[in-house]
């Protein structure tokens, strides 16, 4: 092959877009050839030198920072249901494994795994980026936000004159059982009141005041729900909450 | 069947490695700090927005580079210095392209005479001479973010680099750099 043939796959054997066949062939034909090898030479030398003199402009760390603000403040996919991603697998895991547990331990353990699930549920909800789905001071607003997403309805008190404050509300699950689960907020504190389908046995903890991990529990049924209050205020706070729902209910 | 892939990078994964460098290549091509500026984060506000229909597993580089060069070209200096040699661009490239006594001098270039004669490169030229050896794009690479077939890059190549040593060869015989 003449060296004019080769010299036409000299760019694409020193950017690295021959074959390897081909590349093979290059190599073999630069040792033995002189005026290629420096022309070969030639053009890796301008390629390096563009290289180098091509990396000329840095950004300004202020700019920087403002374009990673940009990207880190990108929408979530899917906003507001991104949290169920990682928090409903992590929820439903839990309540099986507590599900199968409570079915072997007595009737007071179980009572007190109740418990337990819904303070985990109380503090998941609390620590989530979106505690509530629905935002709203307003039981009207909050109320009619449940149907169709939870099987039955309820009502919520009004709240004029008193101390608490309704944020707002989301669909929970307690033993595979969808329920609401509204927040409450009293001075800083947070409180959550869930309402489950009252099944008998298996939403079962005997009802009245009860102290667990470090909440105050109100529970009792009614009209074929169960009611749940769960807080770190004290237990006349809750009980108060509680007997405004009653009143509601 | 399960789905046996690794999880999808997300878009701060890929992007923000590529920050620097994207900056590079929109400050040559702008040829200004604040136009650069604008538009690197229009490239990422606009790569954000699309980051959906990215498909995972293909060349992530190759689609941010060329939203970047595509709001380039619809920009104001982009509509103003893109000059598109198409027809030049089907030509094929000479078989060769033996070295003058001179060339051998441009290897010799200082890194300052180099930057001047790739800003007086047209933007076509100086793009894919970037892209080739700042970016070290393959040549499909370059293809994909050009959007152009694998020959014009070759084509294109060839005729930027055949620029730039005309330039830089004026360059050093007016004597004001180099060895």
């Amino acid at each position: 092959m003449a060296c004019d043939a080769w010299r036409g796959r000299l760019d694409a054997y020193l950017d690295g877009d021959l074959a390897s066949a081909e590349a093979r062939d290059v190599s073999v034909h630069l040792r033995g050839c002189a005026i290629c090898a420096a022309d070969a030479l030639d053009r890796l030398q301008m390629k390096r030198s563009v290289a180098v003199a091509g990396k000329r402009y840095e950004p300004s760390a202020q700019f920087r920072a403002k374009v990673m603000k940009q990207v880190a403040a990108k929408p979530r996919r899917g906003t507001g249901w991104g949290w169920r991603i990682v928090v409903v697998p992590a929820l439903t895991v839990l309540i099986v494994s507590v599900a199968v547990s409570l079915y072997v331990q007595r009737d007071s353990a179980r009572r007190q795994r109740v418990y337990s699930e819904l303070a985990d549920l109380h503090v998941a909800a609390l620590a989530s980026a979106t505690p509530v789905d629905v935002v709203s001071t307003d039981r009207h607003t909050v109320k009619p936000w449940f149907q169709g997403r939870i099987p039955f309805s309820f009502n919520l008190p009004e709240l004029q004159g008193t101390e608490f404050t309704l944020l707002g509300g989301r669909v929970t699950y307690l033993e595979q059982t969808p329920g609401a689960q509204l927040i409450y907020q009293l001075r800083k504190h947070e409180i959550s009141v869930f309402i489950f389908q009252d099944r008998g046995p298996e939403t079962a903890a005997s009802s009245g005041p009860m102290h667990a991990v470090s909440f105050n529990v109100q529970n009792w049924t009614q009209n074929g729900l169960r009611y749940f209050v769960v807080g770190d205020v004290s237990a006349n706070d809750i009980e108060a909450l509680s007997k405004l729902l009653r009143d509601a209910g | 069947m399960p789905d046996q892939r690794l999880p999808a990078a997300t878009f701060e994964d890929l992007a923000i490695p590529l920050f620097d460098q994207l900056y590079n290549f929109a400050r040559w091509l702008t040829q200004d700090t604040a136009e650069a500026e604008d538009l690197v984060q229009e490239t990422y506000a606009k790569a954000l927005r699309g980051f959906s229909t990215f498909q995972a597993g293909t060349n992530f580089r190759a689609w941010i580079y060329r939203i970047l060069r595509n709001s380039f070209l619809s920009s104001k200096t982009g509509l103003r210095t893109t000059v598109v040699f198409d027809e030049e661009d089907h030509e094929s490239a000479p078989s060769s392209d033996s070295p003058t006594p001179e060339s051998l001098l441009i290897s010799q270039a200082t890194r300052e005479t180099v930057q001047q004669a790739l800003e007086e490169l047209p933007v076509h030229f100086r793009e894919i001479l970037l892209l080739c050896e700042v970016e070290e794009m393959s040549y499909q690479e370059i293809a994909e973010t050009l959007a152009i077939p694998t020959g014009t890059v070759m084509s294109r190549l060839f005729r930027a680099r055949k620029t730039l040593r005309g330039l830089l060869q004026q360059k050093l015989g007016g004597g004001q750099h180099g060895v």
